[in-house]
């Protein structure tokens, strides 16, 4: 009788791979900091794929945990990340990555 | 014959959500409006939460949601509404350059990523929790949360507090 495979982990490290590399060209070419910043957190998100499916693959759970931990300094990026993005468009009118370079001499 | 038509379901779970997620997050990276950019994220952010649950972490699955899908994104949806970026919509891109070089890089990494992936299979020494011991995936966090990983848990939750002043600190006016 025909057995269908399951499906290998190889198919779900490609996927957060090619996920990743799209957060990569989005973060590299946009100019707006809230798009970059999503952009961001698309790749922590493939990342945690990655976490997740060597953690069902290998039968532990450590990867779990550690998806965990990066959900929650995500969280925190963002609240302080929005906050700064709020602080700079106060005093710069902007937030357009190219036209922000107060630390540039 | 039962196990077949599940697997293969699977795979048809699989195949779509994983197409679904590519073409949104590539949806997420080419929209001009933030808040379109925002929707779509939501969108990938959905289906990895679905993977997560082809993947037995339920746990994980829920948290996604609720913490990315929800908290995240409803945060960032917020920052957009209060900037006020109609002149970021009609200011033509200029750079191309940084566009090609940057499309040309993350294309190259990409190859090292999926050689990477086909070339060598995962290897390790595999854990004691077969799927049948993850059904009870929360318990099981749970447990190794406040065991193994006490440490590491308490840095979080200061680091945590740590972000809410800074992002209270950051936002007030100044006077």
């Amino acid at each position: 009788m025909w057995v269908v495979p399951t499906i290998p982990p190889a198919l779900y490290l490609m996927l957060s791979g090619i996920l990743f590399t799209i957060g990569v060209i989005g973060a590299l070419t946009r100019r707006n900091a809230i798009v970059v910043f999503m952009c961001i957190e698309l790749m922590l998100n493939a990342v945690n794929l990655t976490f997740i499916t060597l953690s069902r693959f290998l039968q532990s759970m450590d990867g779990v945990i550690f998806a965990f931990f990066v959900m929650a300094v995500a969280a925190a990026e963002a609240a302080v990340g929005l906050a700064i993005f709020v602080m700079l468009y106060r005093s710069k009118e902007t937030i357009n990555v190219d036209e922000v370079n107060l630390l540039k001499w | 014959m039962a196990e077949n038509f599940g697997i293969l379901f699977q795979w048809l779970i699989f195949l779509g959500v994983a197409f679904v997620s590519i073409v949104a997050s590539l949806l997420v990276i080419t929209r001009k409006n933030p808040i379109h950019s925002a929707l779509f994220m939501v969108l990938t952010l959905l289906c990895v939460a679905v993977l997560y649950v082809l993947l037995h972490s339920p746990f994980i699955a829920i948290v996604q949601v609720v913490v990315y899908a929800g908290a995240i994104v409803m945060l960032i949806v917020f920052v957009i509404m209060l900037l006020d970026l109609e002149t970021e919509l009609r200011s033509k891109l200029k750079i191309v350059y940084s566009k090609v070089i940057g499309g040309f890089v993350a294309a190259l990494f990409l190859f090292g990523i999926l050689y990477t992936v086909v070339a060598k299979s995962p290897t390790g020494q595999t854990g004691s929790y077969t799927p049948e011991k993850m059904a009870g995936n929360v318990k099981a966090v749970g447990e190794m949360l406040f065991t193994k990983y006490l440490f590491p848990f308490e840095i979080v939750s200061i680091l945590l507090v740590a972000a809410i002043i800074g992002a209270v600190i950051l936002s007030k006016k100044r006077t």
